[in-house]
């Protein structure tokens, strides 16, 4: 039996008062992909930034390829090797490159971090990650500014592959890209799927993508997983009440708004 | 492509001649008057005509002459002379200054922004207490630690400057911090002094240079003051603060052409660098989506 | 003047279309807007035309560039300064474009807008009760207790019980759906006859969304408000407008019945959004993605059909000429093989 090549145990944070994560456990298989579903303050940030270390927990465990990184990395060389366990690609395709870099630096810059090649070395492997992207030569030379948001997230998505990373963590990372553009990077994500064994987590508010993705599912609702299993299963035939509200909100042919008929009270609550 | 609107301060991206151009007509004049002191700064002692310390009394308050355009001081020394010797300590001073208090705040703000929590807390309640010592009051004090003069005054307003540039700095700094770019980098496991050092500052440069560019005038007239009152150049030395400091007494005696010229000087360079630096400024805000 | 509009619609096929039979509520013709963009002017719409009848929700359906929210903003004569427009924009028979003073005042009492981002068109500082009851108060000289006893009536119609305390608070004590939906009875307030709604639900969570929709179908249905609902989102627009208008490049590609726009709709581009959309029901092995990038309107060619280089269908005609929008089944779209293809476009093709 193969060894989880990401496994979080039991995750927990607290701000103060707020318990934004609690009790969070599950593993992502080599080559697998798993959803984590859930709304805003459901806490699914929360846990793709405490598995990349942008967040640390208050409790629990958080083990990538069967190494410890609870806890912040200790020297330059655990933190690096950590980069090239793990990596992700954000939701905001404008602020996730450096305006003043042009794609080519930015993506050496990575490349020069994690492998000891030449100069050589290293431009082939950039192009081969515009490629395997779908970014042209002019397009790699090319600052960020004169890129559209769909392309700016390819150079995202490169960035986080050059590190050659076992898992892949997705946050939002197609919600603000149009229709036409958002089916392209999902089916770019597919293709590097099967052509590599990379594994994903997915973070995402939207069910159709979700199901596009991935395999298995945790929904998450107030910093606790309420309902986890195979995606169809999950979407299809939802258990928790919360999941089936969720599911019973994605607009298609022939859907109705419902109203919930709860009276709202508290300053924030909703 | 439709150009974007992007947070973030994004000046660097233009070439530092588009950047001067698009300041207007004020920011190109501002940017000539400030090359000229620049050029008289460096060459201006070589430039006098005349000896600048060489009084001679019978010419004390006389007017312009032949080959003494602008007449004589109270100790009867050549005016233009003076002045052009004066443009170089005039000129050093407030650039001291501002290197040691855009380093010194610069420094503070990236680091308060990047570890944030009870650091920057630190950090900036101790620069809220320096804010609340005026420049001048520092000066004096530390004319009587150090004895009056120039470096006194230097240190003494760099210290008064920094939380100013560090405060204004921390906020761009903080903006940048939160770019998704920044913690992409942190993911991979860059340092960070190196994101820093390779990111968040030059993406700040714009920002920094329109800092430095006002600091400079507000740091000539407080230097001008502090030398007025002696704690800052002393006499003989030429300066333009000094100059006016010395021709006090002209002015009473209805003879202000050397005090004035000297202050004509101070107005014109300070103007100049007060109004590039504030369109600078302008161009290196964030463009709000 | 309704039969005048009718006569123009039936000679030259015009958008108003099988709705000319009563006099449409607003009625856009022909509009073209150009904003100043460093120094030139670029255009956003190229000749745009829809109407919307009293009561009626009409869904304006586009990706980025294609000039939605800037339809929105010149209706309510909300573009930037420098902005040139050609074209008419007729609201209940009255010249919009030519509005001044209180004329002007009158037609944004009756045309109320929504915006995607309820925090940037609130002033932080102002309470709830203040922001509310301004327009009642200053434009119609509503005394400030009656206008608190409407503001109240009309948040416990979007959800909002205890509207006392609510009229206190201020924006950033509210969450973004909460605003949002103090946002739409705010709007409501000056009893206006049509709603524009930008992106209204596109900042929140897909359960908020879907309560928001819900309060906004039924109170309008009550009031017989029509509605200009924007959005990037087909499916949204298809389940809560009578009608849907897609854009491309800052053009009507088709106007559609909802109920007909998945299954069987009119212009290739239609049916290829609503294609690339993953599915929630069933994973695909591949996503029909269109291939290349939407075209903004500036970018778009003015003797060719804008969605050529992207489309299946293309012939080489399509790239020789502008497509007129006419008048198919009962909708109206732009597209020279419309005809040809009528039928075989729907989601259930394959």
């Amino acid at each position: 039996m193969t060894e989880p090549v990401l496994e979080v145990a039991d995750l927990r944070k607290t701000y103060g008062d707020l318990l934004a994560v609690d009790g969070v456990s599950f593993s992502v298989w080599p080559g697998g992909s798993l959803a984590i579903v859930g709304e805003s303050g459901s806490g699914k940030t929360t846990v793709a930034k405490m598995i990349v270390g942008l967040e640390r927990p208050t409790a629990g465990t958080i083990r990538a390829c069967g190494r410890d990184r609870s806890s912040p990395a200790r020297s330059t060389g655990e933190r690096r090797r950590r980069g090239r366990e793990v990596q992700i690609v954000f939701q905001d395709p404008y602020t996730s490159l450096d305006p003043r870099q042009t794609v080519e630096r930015a993506l050496d810059e990575v490349l020069r971090l994690h492998h000891g090649w030449d100069r050589e070395q290293r431009r082939r492997r950039v192009l081969e990650l515009g490629e395997l992207v779908g970014l042209d030569a002019r397009q790699i030379r090319a600052l960020p500014r004169s890129l559209s948001g769909g392309q700016r997230q390819r150079v995202a998505i490169a960035r986080a592959l050059a590190a050659e990373p076992k898992v892949l963590i997705l946050d939002e990372s197609v919600a603000s890209l149009d229709v036409s553009i958002q089916a392209q990077v999902l089916n770019l994500l597919a293709d590097i799927r099967d052509e590599t064994d990379i594994s994903y987590v997915v973070i995402s508010h939207d069910l159709a993508v979700v199901r596009q993705l991935t395999e298995e599912t945790v929904v998450m609702w107030h910093g606790r997983i309420v309902e986890r299993g195979p995606t169809p299963r999950v979407l299809d035939r939802p258990g928790h009440d919360y999941t089936k509200r969720l599911r019973a909100s994605v607009p298609r042919p022939g859907w109705k708004p419902k109203r919930r008929n709860t009276a709202v009270s508290g300053a924030r609550g909703e | 492509m439709i150009a974007r609107a992007e947070p973030g301060v994004h000046l660097g991206r233009r070439s530092g001649l588009g950047i001067l151009r698009a300041t207007g007509p004020a920011g190109i004049g501002s940017a000539i008057v400030i090359s000229a002191a620049t050029f008289l700064a460096i060459f201006g002692r070589l430039l006098a005509p005349h000896d600048p310390n060489l009084g001679q009394l019978a010419y004390a308050y006389v007017g312009p002459l032949g080959g003494h355009p602008l007449g004589f001081d109270g100790q009867g020394r050549d005016v233009l002379s003076r002045l052009l010797a004066g443009a170089g300590t005039s000129m050093l001073g407030p650039l001291a200054v501002v290197v040691i208090s855009i380093a010194v705040g610069t420094l503070l703000a990236v680091s308060a922004a990047w570890r944030r929590g009870a650091y920057d807390a630190v950090v900036s309640s101790g620069l809220d207490v320096l804010f609340a010592f005026p420049g001048i009051l520092l000066a004096i004090l530390a004319a009587t630690v150090f004895g009056a003069g120039l470096l006194a005054a230097v240190l003494a307003l760099s210290v008064a400057y920094t939380p100013y540039v560090a405060r204004v700095l921390r906020g761009a700094a903080l903006r940048e911090r939160a770019q998704q770019y920044v913690a992409a980098l942190e993911v991979q496991g860059a340092s960070a002094i190196s994101i820093c050092l390779r990111h968040l500052i030059p993406n700040m440069l714009p920002l920094i240079v329109a800092q430095a560019t006002i600091l400079f005038g507000y740091a000539m007239v407080d230097l001008a003051a502090i030398s007025f009152l002696g704690l800052g150049v002393q006499p003989p030395n030429a300066d333009w603060g000094v100059m006016i400091s010395e021709n006090q007494s002209g002015v009473v005696q209805g003879y202000p052409l050397p005090a004035l010229v000297a202050g004509i000087c101070i107005v014109l360079v300070v103007v100049a660098f007060n109004v590039l630096g504030e369109r600078l400024y302008e161009q290196a805000q964030p463009e709000r989506v | 003047m309704s039969t005048a509009s009718a006569a123009n619609a039936s000679t030259s096929a015009g958008p108003a279309g099988r709705h000319a039979s009563g006099r449409a509520l607003l009625e856009v013709r022909d509009l073209v807007v150009e904003l100043p963009v460093e120094g030139s002017l670029r255009p956003v719409l190229h000749g745009l035309s829809l109407s919307i009848q009293p009561g009626e929700a009409l869904g304006l359906v586009g990706e980025s560039g294609s000039g939605k929210s800037m339809t929105a903003r010149a209706i309510d004569r909300l573009l930037p300064p420098g902005a040139r427009v050609r074209g008419t924009i007729r609201f209940d028979g009255r010249d919009v474009m030519g509005m001044e003073g209180p004329e002007l005042r009158r037609f944004r009492t009756e045309v109320a807008m929504i915006f995607q981002d309820p925090r940037a068109h609130t002033n932080p500082v102002r309470r709830i009760g203040d922001f509310m009851t301004e327009a009642l108060r200053t434009n119609e000289g509503v005394p400030l207790r009656e206008a608190e006893h409407r503001a109240i009536q009309l948040l416990e119609s979007v959800g909002i019980e205890d509207g006392p305390r609510r009229l206190r608070q201020y924006p950033h004590e509210l969450s973004g759906g909460l605003l949002q939906r103090v946002m739409i009875a705010t709007a409501l307030l000056t009893r206006p006859r049509l709603l524009l709604a930008d992106e209204p639900t596109t900042a929140l969570d897909v359960t908020t969304q879907a309560e928001v929709m819900a309060i906004l179908d039924e109170l309008r249905r009550e009031m017989g408000l029509a509605m200009l609902f924007i959005t990037h989102d087909l499916e949204l627009a298809a389940a809560v407008c009578d009608r849907t208008a897609v854009m491309y490049a800052g053009r009507v590609m088709e106007v559609r019945v909802s109920s007909l726009l998945h299954d069987d709709p009119l212009h290739p581009y239609t049916a290829a959004l609503a294609a690339a959309r993953p599915r929630i029901d069933a994973t695909l092995p591949r996503l029909a993605a269109i291939p290349g990038r939407p075209l903004s309107a500036f970018e778009a060619p003015a003797d060719a059909c804008a969605f050529a280089s992207r489309c299946p269908y293309v012939q080489e005609e399509c790239g020789r000429r502008q497509p007129e929008l006419v008048e198919l089944d009962g909708g109206l779209t732009r597209c020279r093989r419309a005809v040809e293809l009528r039928g075989t476009l729907g989601a259930r093709r394959a």
